[in-house]
């Protein structure tokens, strides 16, 4: 212990808080040196940089901030087309569907016209071959009934006037049971 | 070094002692001084290594420049004194933490060993600097009597007691700030070296027959000590910083 205090004592003239004047100068060069490059040199670099990486960073958002605006224009875009397509689609159906109607009614009602027609040809056809087969058969029969009426009594009687008018008579008659049977 | 009687090579203030290394024309050179230029020489070779040619995509050691300059920038000179008037001491907040931080950091370097924030000059320097800053700053921004009120907390509505406020108030801003300013990095650094050198030295002291356990421990105390001092370096760093900032921000405040 005395020992301890014979040391303080030859120490009593170091006292830390009282700073050596080098050591001052020294300190004072020291943190110069380095205030002035950050100063001048290291931090206006590297703001300089860092400003850059912000204006980048913002440009990058901006530029997609404009491409989904862009994006969404299109998109929309797009949507308007296909509602109006199938919009178009759908009128064009429908025309479509009332031009098939149309038609089909306007092909029944021909066909129709065409039936009646052929129906109306047919009956005139049948008609006319009727009347022609009608006239044909009543010569036929006339001829046959006269031939058979010549042969029954022998002689010829084609050139009799009355004969004729007689199987008309006849004729008409059977044509008049006719109209009556139907 | 001297004999206590066990023979035990206590640490003291002979441990801030340096002789000279060289002497150029009666200037004594010695091993702090060489420290705080390397210190310079460390920081601007990093930052400059760092930031010399920066890119806007960072490689490593810009990322790692960026961190330590963003810390400062923008944890306490932007948060104390925001960004309009802070970018303004921007630089000289960056340059005294990275200074003072290797500075404190040579105390567990090997062959350094020595903080060189534990001389009081190198502190007291760096506190100065901020002094004659915030001072001038205070009558810049207010003009003399603005900064009269300033200095002394000036408030009408303290009445009779406002003159023993005043004193008060004038002594401790201009008087006692700037000293414990220095005296509390010195004082942080100065107490840590003293632990380091006690405990290193009591573990080889202790090194001899049965009292080998005990060096163990001492060991581990060292080690221990180093982790908490690397902690401590730091936080002194940042608190000298944080006060130079709030110091700084005290001078631009409007008297109330």
């Amino acid at each position: 212990m005395i020992a301890n205090l014979v040391q303080l004592a030859a120490e009593e003239e170091q006292n830390p808080l009282l700073p050596p004047g080098p050591e001052l100068l020294v300190g004072t060069i020291a943190f110069a040196i380095v205030f002035f490059f950050f100063w001048k040199k290291l931090l206006p670099n590297i703001n300089k940089v860092l400003e850059e990486r912000r204006a980048a960073i913002e440009g990058g958002i901006e530029e997609a901030e404009t491409m989904k605006v862009e994006a969404q224009s299109v998109l929309e875009q797009y949507k308007a087309q296909l509602a109006e397509a199938r919009h178009e689609a759908a009128r064009l159906r429908q025309e479509a569907q009332e031009q098939g109607a149309a038609l089909i009614a306007e092909m029944r009602a021909e066909g129709q016209r065409q039936r009646e027609e052929i129906v109306a040809a047919g009956h005139a056809q049948i008609e006319a071959d009727r009347k022609a087969a009608a006239s044909a058969l009543r010569q036929d029969v006339g001829k046959l009934a006269t031939e058979l009426a010549g042969k029954l009594v022998g002689e010829s009687l084609e050139d009799h006037a009355r004969q004729s008018r007689v199987i008309d008579r006849f004729l008409d008659e059977l044509d008049q049971k006719a109209e009556a049977a139907r | 070094m001297s004999d206590n009687g066990c023979g035990f090579p206590a640490p003291g203030l002979h441990s801030f002692l340096f002789q000279p290394i060289a002497t150029v024309g009666g200037f004594e050179f010695n091993k702090v001084m060489l420290l705080a230029l390397i210190t310079t020489v460390l920081v601007i070779g990093f930052f400059y290594a760092a930031f010399g040619k920066a890119k806007v995509v960072p490689g490593k050691l810009q990322m790692v420049g960026e961190a330590g300059y963003d810390f400062v920038r923008r944890g306490i000179v932007y948060e104390t004194l925001g960004k309009k008037e802070g970018e303004k001491y921007v630089p000289f907040m960056v340059s005294l933490f990275f200074f003072i931080w290797i500075m404190n950091i040579w105390s567990v370097i090997p062959l350094a060993q020595f903080p060189v924030s534990s001389i009081i000059a190198y502190p007291m320097v760096l506190a100065a600097i901020v002094y004659i800053t915030w001072v001038a700053l205070t009558f810049k921004r207010h003009g003399f009597v603005g900064a009269f009120k300033n200095f002394t907390g000036y408030d009408k509505s303290l009445g009779a007691v406002l003159p023993l406020v005043m004193v008060i108030e004038f002594f401790s801003n201009l008087l006692v700030r700037p000293f414990t300013h220095a005296v509390r990095l010195f004082a942080n650094m100065f107490a840590g070296h003293l632990m380091l050198v006690m405990f290193t030295v009591a573990s080889w002291y202790l090194l001899n027959g049965w009292m080998i356990p005990a060096a163990g421990v001492s060991f581990a105390m060292t080690m221990a000590m180093i982790v908490f001092e690397l902690f401590v370096q730091a936080v002194q760093a940042y608190v000298f910083v944080l006060l130079a900032c709030s110091y700084i921000q005290g001078a631009l405040a409007e008297h109330h």
